[in-house]
């Protein structure tokens, strides 16, 4: 039922925790609901000085599937640049992690979570050079 | 000693064969192989010996005579009988059926196909404890009401329906009332006469008997049920069911009935306390679990838990070697979460986080304790992997949130 690498990665999730997630440096992308069975948060710290990704942590409630699928993601967007981190396509996670037709929705929701968490990055560079502040202040 | 694993907790879905049982059964598949319609040979004879000693059992456990038992190839076929053969004989009477939400899709489907047929079908909630509400059950009967059929006790959740008084109810309006009764009979004491049931959907391989075997309780007195066959052949059990009688199956079941009304007693008291034992460790254990369903109105053997925050088949990948079922969407081809659940009103994240878990016979303290251990430390694992969780942890009421959901 399921792969080796899904299993893997259950077993020995890379990458689980968070990170401040009100540093400026720090992008959080939290998608999924619970009542669909699937949440994910994925966060990046990226460095300013060069733009590339040097930590990224997750958090999922879901099945196999959708933790192997984050985890996955964490591994690979360490070390790229922002711009290559949006380029992963969910299909990527497919072929790695041989994902049946049934679970190919926790390879979307893990390409959403990269691009909420890039966006939210991104919203927080456009407030810290002053040109519109971001549009929530952060709470806790 | 640490048990063999994997552990089977999963009695609901089907049960092993007692030994004792098969031990019964073995001489029906070569010794004495006669069919038990043969009439004018010894061979026959045997078998239908065998047959009627059976069907005494299988009335026995449940308070009836041995003419009312009509042996079908399992609880299925004993619904869709009950219930198309009721619909298709008092059509004139009326076309109106009364079920439940919760029921099995046995009887939930038969109802459906009665819809496409022209009759109408009222399918009442349940309330929180998954009970059906007696007062809209009498709401619900009208003149054109023709069968009730109410399951006696969940598969999923275990809560055991009000019987006795749907069937006082049924009686009083003159309406039929059948009830899908697979996972109580066996398991507690269960009498037809006593809750007023005028046909019962039995199962063997719920029981500790074979698989493709059961049989259908039809009242002769007070009254006297008709019913249309759905399978048309030889006329075998009075009409009702025609086909080759399954001596080998019939034989088990009948020995498992009698074990079932010898032992029953004991075993539930035994179930019920490690039952209750695995409930008392896993509160003991963690925090943010809930029952779902009556905790009062159950079956001793069963317990269907929500571990909140987690998600159900990722439980079940943790706890590989311990055979449960979860009502979470993935473990499903449907990808939608137990209708069961849903219906008890407790939201759909709940039934993606739940365990059923079903003792039996063979359960022994050692594997409630192994099973209890393990899931502890699953739930811990996933639960600081879980984003709902850490979010609940900082005060965030979850169900205020505004998740983004488009395009899943």
């Amino acid at each position: 039922m399921y792969s080796n690498k899904v299993i893997d990665h259950y077993e020995n999730p890379r990458n689980v925790g968070s990170l401040p997630k009100n540093d400026p440096n720090v992008g959080t992308g939290l998608v999924g609901a619970p009542e669909c069975g699937d949440v994910m948060k994925l966060q990046v710290k990226v460095n300013p000085a060069t733009g590339v990704i040097d930590d990224a942590k997750f958090k999922t409630f879901g099945c196999g599937s959708a933790i192997a699928s984050s985890s996955l993601a964490t591994e690979w967007l360490k070390g790229k640049t922002v711009d290559e981190a949006l380029a992963i396509k969910n299909t990527d996670i497919v072929t790695e992690l041989s994902l049946p037709p049934v679970k190919i929705h926790c390879s979307v929701l893990a390409e959403d979570a990269i691009k909420a968490a890039i966006a939210d990055y991104k919203k927080k560079q456009v407030g810290e050079a002053g040109v519109q502040p971001a549009a929530v202040q952060p709470t806790a | 000693m640490p048990p063999k694993l994997p552990i089977y907790m999963d009695y609901h879905a089907t049960t092993p064969v007692d030994p004792r049982v098969v031990e019964a059964m073995v001489p029906y598949f070569t010794e004495h192989f006669g069919n038990a319609a043969s009439r004018n040979h010894p061979f026959g004879w045997e078998a239908e010996e065998a047959v009627d000693a059976a069907r005494k059992r299988v009335a026995d456990l449940i308070g009836a005579s041995a003419k009312e038992i009509v042996f079908t190839s399992g609880a299925t076929e004993s619904d869709n009988l009950a219930i198309k053969g009721v619909a298709e004989m008092y059509r004139e009477k009326g076309n109106h059926v009364i079920t439940c939400v919760t029921e099995h899709k046995a009887v939930i489907d038969a109802c459906k196909r009665l819809e496409k047929a022209g009759y109408r079908v009222t399918y009442l909630p349940v309330q929180k404890d998954g009970r059906i509400s007696l007062d809209e059950l009498r709401a619900a009967i009208t003149d054109t009401t023709i069968l009730i059929t109410i399951m006696a006790a969940n598969n999923e959740i275990g809560v055991i329906q009000p019987i006795a008084e749907i069937g006082a109810i049924a009686k009083e309006k003159g309406v039929l009332f059948h009830t899908d009764a697979v996972q109580m009979v066996g398991k507690v004491p269960f009498n037809v006469n006593d809750l007023k049931v005028d046909m019962a959907s039995i199962s063997a391989h719920k029981m500790y008997g074979p698989k493709g075997v059961g049989a259908l309780y039809v009242r002769r007195r007070n009254p006297r049920v008709l019913l249309a066959p759905i399978i048309d052949g030889g006329g075998h059990e009075r009409g009702m069911r025609s086909g080759t009688l399954n001596v080998p199956g019939i034989v088990g079941f009948g020995k498992a009935a009698e074990l079932c009304r010898q032992e029953m007693a004991a075993e539930g008291e035994r179930l019920r306390g490690l039952r209750d034992y695995l409930n008392e460790r896993l509160h003991a254990n963690l925090d943010e679990i809930f029952i779902n369903g009556s905790m009062e109105h159950r079956l001793p053997q069963n317990l269907n838990i929500s571990f909140a925050y987690v998600e159900g088949e990722s439980l079940l990948m943790g706890i590989n070697d311990v055979a449960v079922s979860s009502g979470s969407a993935c473990t499903s081809a449907s990808l939608e979460p137990s209708y069961v659940l849903k219906a008890l009103g407790a939201g759909d994240e709940l039934a993606h986080s739940s365990i059923r878990f079903g003792l039996g016979r063979f359960t022994t303290k050692e594997e409630v304790d192994y099973v209890a251990d393990k899931l502890t430390s699953v739930v811990s694992r996933l639960r600081d992997m879980s984003p709902l969780y850490e979010l609940a942890k900082e005060g965030v009421d979850l169900s205020t949130m505004q998740w983004q959901t488009e395009g899943h």
